[in-house]
């Protein structure tokens, strides 16, 4: 379903449809809770004419690490299971001003950390396409709320491709912004040098339109970036690499056919198509494991049990106070990531472990830049197979870190990357394309793959 | 390669906050010796004169003017999120 389907019905007929579907697609776990009293309410503040704008009465979800108004905001874990948030994330607020409609919360990996939305503290999302699958992850639940119908768009971060990852295994759009086109206010903190807010659609130019609404300066997040999507310049150069290093034996065929077709595609459009060299992009993997731990440990540091979320019973001083708690709210996932950014951390660790990252992530942006001075666009798969099988990779932490070895790079390195549907595996199940731009030229990497639908 | 002995992982959480049982203290061991052990592919690097990157804005010292707004979370609603509230304060077990 596109947005402009939803624009010429009454918002409570949208709203109602939307929360029909959902709860009758419940089996997949997409969403944690339905925010229906508050969007039937506003539903029909937009009937009464309350509200004008260019989402009036769209219904969407968004990724339940936003705080929302409307039932609780858990971030999938134990640790806020009855927080019920004072505040609402800015993102929400501007897509609320344009008459759009949150009717509900969807699954992730606790705190977003994770690759298959396995690692909920209330069960997994399954894939739309196989409910034997993954959803992937960290945004699964958003991804398969598009895919499944429930709404035509979604909100989800990507710190690492937590985005990108889930559009590829269900067959959406999912788009990752340069670092700082949308707010974080009122998001759950995860890696904050790599944190990104953005979406999912059925097409490019819905996404593009959410996005346009969601990006610009906030005052309640001193990191966002003065600049306006809708007057990006559109690629001109018509230049294409596709990164080698993406394209080993390691990616599976079928994904590495996907991008090789839709390189065909971009090439029957007049675009030129080369290999291009990224040698960097084998080590971000490495950076990101030792970067975005040591920002999550500082970030859920703030989870002690004292001011909200959860606290242990039966604890007689503070520091049981702040153990136990923090034992009992996160899951096993989020103590190993804190665990690792502790040690890489830790005195007599740092420069050869956080520093080195640091400094390896320059020489990564480094030959980005290079690159970015010949090419408009680079592309390659987003992870290295289709969606695998649930309770598959969850033994094996590695294993599932893999599967952002794509997603990483740009994220690192704060470009703009986003998902395109590239087709079904033999299996039937979707492959992403990603396209990377260059710093601020998010609207018009929209707009490129808006231009390829139908032909790719 | 990297090894962490039971009192490496205890001191780790420690610093980390964390109260973890045997059982966890055992299997965060292991995980995080396959896990530093991938991260050193780090060391196939030269960083040498290399400026590290800290964050890939090129925003300094972004700031707004310290004022009461009147849209602002209330000490009332923030002391309502408090598992254990009392007097208008968060009450905690005693530290001393």
């Amino acid at each position: 379903m596109k947005i402009s389907d939803y624009l010429q019905n009454s918002a409570t007929e949208n709203v109602q449809k939307a929360l029909e579907i959902a709860k009758s697609k419940q089996d997949f776990g997409a969403l944690l809770s339905l925010t229906e009293g508050r969007a039937l309410e506003r539903a029909r503040a937009v009937d009464a004419g309350e509200f004008e704008g260019r989402l009036k009465g769209v219904p969407f979800v968004v990724k339940d690490n936003f705080l929302a108004y409307g039932g609780p905001s858990t971030a999938a874990s134990k640790m806020l299971e009855s927080f019920s948030a004072p505040l609402q994330a800015t993102a929400i607020e501007r897509l609320e001003a344009e008459g759009a409609i949150c009717i509900g919360k969807a699954n992730l990996d606790a705190f977003a950390h994770g690759g298959s939305t396995e690692n909920s503290a209330y069960g997994p999302t399954k894939n739309a396409f196989d409910p034997q699958r993954v959803a992937g992850g960290s945004s699964g639940g958003s991804a398969v709320s598009v895919a499944l119908d429930i709404v035509p768009f979604a909100l989800g971060s990507d710190t690492g491709g937590s985005i990108r990852q889930p559009a590829s295994f269900n067959g959406v759009v999912g788009v990752k912004p340069t670092y700082g086109t949308v707010s974080r206010y009122g998001v759950v903190a995860m890696a904050s040098s790599t944190d990104t807010i953005g979406c999912f659609a059925n097409n490019s130019d819905d996404a593009s339109l959410v996005m346009e609404i969601m990006a610009g300066v906030d005052v309640n997040d001193m990191t966002t970036l003065d600049h306006s999507w809708a007057d990006t310049p559109s690629f001109t150069r018509k230049r294409v690499g596709v990164v080698k290093q993406f394209m080993t034996s390691d990616v599976d065929e079928e994904v590495r056919q996907a991008t090789i077709r839709y390189a065909e595609s971009l090439e029957s459009q007049g675009y030129a198509v080369d290999e291009v060299d990224l040698p960097m992009a084998d080590y971000s993997l490495a950076m990101y494991y030792i970067i975005m731990p040591a920002e999550v440990m500082s970030n859920l540091a703030r989870y002690d049990g004292v001011h909200y979320g959860h606290r242990a019973d039966n604890v007689t001083t503070l520091a049981e106070l702040y153990g136990k708690s923090r034992d009992e709210g996160f899951e096993a996932e989020n103590k190993r990531r804190i665990m690792i950014g502790s040690f890489v951390l830790s005195s007599g660790y740092f420069d050869a472990y956080y520093l080195k990252a640091q400094k390896a992530r320059t020489l990564l942006i480094d030959e980005f830049k290079k690159l970015f001075e010949n090419y408009d666009v680079l592309i390659g798969p987003v992870a290295p197979t289709p969606a695998f099988r649930l309770g598959e990779n969850t033994q094996d932490p590695i294993k599932m870190y893999l599967a952002d070895v794509m997603t990483a790079p740009a994220s690192m390195a704060g470009l703009p990357a986003i998902s395109v549907p590239g087709g079904l595996s033999n299996e039937g199940l979707p492959i992403g394309v990603q396209l990377i731009g260059n710093y601020k030229t998010d609207r018009a990497l929209l707009e490129l793959a808006s231009q390829m639908e139908g032909i790719a | 390669m990297r090894k962490f002995s039971t009192s490496d992982i205890r001191h780790l959480a420690t610093l980390s906050g964390l109260s973890l049982t045997e059982e966890e203290q055992v299997s965060l061991g292991s995980d995080l010796e396959e896990i530093i052990q991938y991260v050193n592919k780090l060391d196939e690097l030269d960083v040498s004169g290399v400026e590290p990157t800290y964050q890939v804005t090129d925003l300094i010292n972004v700031s707004r003017s310290d004022e009461v707004r009147e849209d602002m979370v209330s000490r009332e609603q923030l002391l309502s999120l408090s598992p254990d509230e009392a007097n208008g304060q968060i009450r905690v077990p005693k530290v001393l």
